[in-house]
């Protein structure tokens, strides 16, 4: 049996030790003298979140297929773990082999949202591993940094080593591959990353420079090799059906956020809202093949043991064989007592039929997200959702017995003006009132109708049409917030209906990272050296300390979220590319301020560029 | 049918709780193609019931759970089944089919013994079996009970059925189990502690269960403890 790296004494004083002593059914663990590259994955937040990512599960599984790679998994020690670590100097460790990640060739971490930066550098730390790429040595791991927020790296770059731009499955054996011959060749680290950067979606930021205008935004870039790419292009898996899937995915011993089989139907979405980031960055649409997908199923949950088995996708309704998959789960979960999760599908006869049969119509609700109040202000980000739509479902759904209504909007939008505001008071209490219609009085099961509406606060994001577009103070977030309440307030049904909103200081940190330059990379630093850590955590965030590390590193909040773009500003990621080009972004940004829409990759191409990848939609239509 | 399930827990297994461990035998189960009964209702769930839970830190080798199954081909073909599909620490010690007549694990436990030994070494006292015999011989040993909502006195003397050294210089002890009387046996090591002025970490020592019992005797009667797996 494998010694854990902590003793008795401390995991019996932490909270929830099966965080950190690995052994879960499906894990790997290998011989490591017959390995020849270690690789530690990471998800920088505690166990349970990072557990349910499904991205992990997938590289997880592929590289440990590799006969010479063991991959194993790091999460974030929680603050109690954390204080323990720091005082006793126990190195972070793999919970697979509960040795040292400091020891390991590789530490990737998957970025997903930018409020876990800190954790990073928490990660990085209690590894005893150099927070600053520069400063490290030849016997520490090579860094690697991906996912979302590797699309906009900059603001973290010094911390890593390199970036993986794009999609997993692609490009990790060649690097391993010259990672060997490096070694064999009696190379240096130095000399691998030279080597790296040439490898297609690569990014290694030490290499480059950024230069500034007098007014702070960016002039250029300066490479300091010959060699290397100016731009670097996202890898992409083209055809999804054959790439490798994780059979055996690792079942934790702890309720975990995601807690069952995920099935990844499609990468990429049609639907172009002008908000979303990922919309645009896993361009274009790529299908599994259906038969591929029910064959998964089945082999996973038998892996498994899962009672759930959820579709992964950012619009499942979009999947052309949607019909035909939920059908064939239906039929095999119902033998198996197996629950079907539903991701957020589009709401129609088809989707409540199904619904209907997997969920309790009284406990469950469903799920709108208009995202703007009004319809103009629907058409300026590009959601194709109507009222009637809306109104339309939502009657069908009552009709069929549900009481429970949940809407998502969001506040700060570009153009917004408080008429749009008012019109998510609005359209709340016009499905309210749908309620009343379609069910007479003595149909009313729980006698009432319950409409949650909860706001988020609009953050623009690079690669998104509303990169240019400045993002509200925190006042103006606050404003907004309580707006939204009066025009609830005032209405006939407000009874009925319950509104939430977010916090606004995490939004406006949000905001100076998503398009951040690599001068906030001192104001991380600075933040979590005073001991900012979890800020994805509202009982760990502390705004006031942000703030101080703002005005100590003399770094303008303003100058990264509420100031205005020129159309031709270079932005800190303008050298990486995920396909879509600059010119359909800046095309769409204007049509957004004309209330255009534009119509979705099914309907009609809008020449994004996402095309050149030579695969999915753009060669279906 | 009803099928009893004896299994071990030990190793890094001692970290997860009960109702993890829970889980993970339901998805176990699920694993090994076992033909488990399912409750009715919208959301069914699997026909399963622990004997006595085992505190987080503690290993065992003496656990029991029941399950009810629609069909199955043999006993032993369950085990292996069931073992196919364990982690490290956890190991399925013996399947046995149950009359159809016979009361729920958890209804049946009345005692449990437990081995407790230094995690390292053997126990830095002398009179190691002196003390135990001293302590045990006493008429009472009142307990103070403490928990969010109460204060309880108790007197272990009752419910502590056999206490001693072991030959490799640890302590055994049998003791009651069952939901009424249940003793933990770091109440009784707490004591004798106390009792022989001895002053141990509780991270220094290690609690097993060894197994778990039901008392086949009548009312009135002296205790006849059996083993949960030898239930006929
Ligand atoms: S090139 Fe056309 S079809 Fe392909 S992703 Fe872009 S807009 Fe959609």
């Amino acid at each position: 049996m494998r010694t854990l790296a902590l003793s008795d004494e401390i995991l019996m004083r932490v909270e929830k030790p099966a965080r950190y002593i690995g052994n879960e059914v499906n894990s790997v663990v290998k011989d490591k003298t017959k390995v020849s590259v270690r690789f530690a994955m990471c998800f920088p937040d505690v166990y349970e979140i990072g557990m349910s990512h499904l991205g992990i599960q997938i590289l997880y599984s592929m590289l440990n297929e590799w006969e010479d790679v063991w991959c194993e998994r790091v999460y974030s020690p929680w603050t109690d773990l954390d204080a323990i670590m720091r005082k006793q100097s126990i190195p972070l460790f793999g919970l697979e082999s509960q040795e040292p990640i400091r020891d390991m060739d590789f530490l990737g971490i998957t970025i997903q949202y930018e409020m876990c930066y800190t954790n990073i550098l928490q990660i990085l730390e209690l590894s005893q591993i150099p927070l600053s790429a520069k400063e490290r040595g030849e016997d520490c791991p090579i860094v690697i940094g991906g996912g979302p927020c590797a699309y906009n790296p900059e603001p973290i770059a010094d911390f890593f080593d390199l970036f993986y731009i794009g999609e997993g499955e692609t490009q990790y054996r060649s690097l391993f591959d010259w990672y060997l011959e490096n070694k064999r060749k009696g190379g240096t680290r130095l000399t691998f990353l030279r080597g790296a950067a040439k490898i297609p979606g690569i990014y290694v930021p030490q290499f480059y420079e950024e230069l500034y205008n007098e007014d702070g935004t960016i002039q250029g870039r300066k490479k300091i090799y010959e060699d290397i790419p100016d731009v670097i292009l996202k890898e992409v898996a083209v055809d999804v059906t054959n790439i490798p899937y994780p059979m055996k995915p690792v079942v934790p011993f702890i309720k975990v956020t995601q807690d069952r089989v995920t099935l990844e139907v499609q990468r990429g979405c049609i639907r172009g809202c002008r908000f979303c980031q990922a919309g645009q960055l896993y361009r274009p649409v790529r299908e599994r093949n259906v038969d591929k997908l029910k064959e998964y199923a089945l082999t996973m949950l038998q892996n498994t043991g899962h009672e759930e088995i959820s579709l992964s996708s950012l619009s499942s309704s979009d999947y052309s064989k949607l019909d035909e998959l939920l059908d064939f789960l239906l039929t095999e979960c119902g033998q198996r007592h197996t629950n079907i999760s539903l991701p957020s599908l589009r709401i129609d006869a088809f989707s409540l039929d199904v619904m209907s049969k997997v969920q309790d119509v009284k406990k469950s609700s469903l799920t709108f997200a208009p995202e703007a109040g009004s319809q103009r202000l629907r058409d300026v980000i590009n959601k194709g959702l109507t009222e009637e739509d809306i109104l339309r479902g939502a009657t069908l759904a009552f009709e069929g017995g549900w009481t429970r209504v949940k809407l998502y909007f969001m506040l700060g939008l570009p153009t917004e003006t408080e008429e749009d505001i008012l019109g998510i008071g609005d359209l709340s209490n016009k499905i309210a009132a749908a309620f009343f219609e379609a069910v007479p009085k003595d149909k009313r099961v729980n006698g009432k109708v319950q409409i949650v509406t909860s706001t988020s606060f609009f953050i623009p994001k690079p690669f998104t049409p509303f990169q240019w577009a400045p993002m509200c103070t925190k006042e103006e977030f606050l404003d907004k917030a309580h707006l939204t309440k009066q025009g609830i307030m005032s209405q006939l049904n407000q009874k009925s209906i319950k509104y939430n909103w977010h916090e606004a200081d995490v939004s406006v940190l949000e905001g100076v990272f998503a398009r951040g330059d690599r001068r906030v990379a001192k104001v991380i630093r600075r933040a979590y050296e005073k001991g900012c850590l979890f800020d994805s955590w509202s009982e760990s965030f502390h705004n006031e300390l942000w703030m101080e590390s703002f005005l100590e590193c003399g770094l303008d909040i303003g100058f990264y979220t509420t100031r205005k773009r020129a159309d031709d500003e270079i932005f800190p990621w303008d050298f990486l590319d995920c396909g879509v080009t600059k010119a359909f972004l800046l095309r769409e940004w204007k049509k957004a301020q004309e209330e255009t829409v534009s119509p979705n990759c099914k309907q009609q191409c809008q020449g994004c560029g996402a095309n050149r990848f030579g695969g999915g939609i753009c060669y279906e239509t | 049918m009803k099928i009893r399930i004896k299994f071990a827990k030990y190793g890094v297994m001692k970290f997860i709780g009960h109702l993890d461990t829970m889980r993970f035998f339901q998805k176990a189960v699920r694993r090994a193609n076992i033909d488990v009964k399912y409750s009715e209702g919208f959301s069914p769930h699997q026909i399963m019931s622990f004997a006595a839970p085992l505190g987080v830190g503690m290993e065992s080798y003496g656990e029991y759970m029941d399950i009810e199954v629609n069909s199955m081909d043999s006993i032993e073909n369950m085990k292996e089944a069931l073992n196919q599909v364990m982690v490290d620490g956890m190991e399925i010690l013996s399947v046995t089919l149950l009359p159809e007549r016979a009361k729920n694990a958890m209804a049946s436990v009345s005692a449990a013994s437990y081995r407790i030994r230094m995690k390292e070494g053997g126990f830095p006292v002398c009179g190691l079996k002196a003390s135990i015999e001293g302590f045990y011989r006493q008429e009472t040993i009142p307990y103070t009970k403490e928990t969010k909502k109460s204060v309880l006195e108790l007197d272990l003397k009752q419910g502590i059925y056999e206490l001693d050294a072991d030959d490799e210089g640890g302590i055994q002890m049998l003791v009651n189990a069952s939901s009424s009387g249940n003793i933990k046996p770091s109440m009784v090591f707490e004591k004798l502690c106390q009792f022989a002025g001895w002053e141990i970490s509780p991270s220094a020592y290690q609690v097993t269960r060894l197994e778990t019992y039901t008392n086949l005797a009548g009312e009135g009667e002296p205790h006849r403890f059996v083993p949960l797996s030898e239930v006929k």
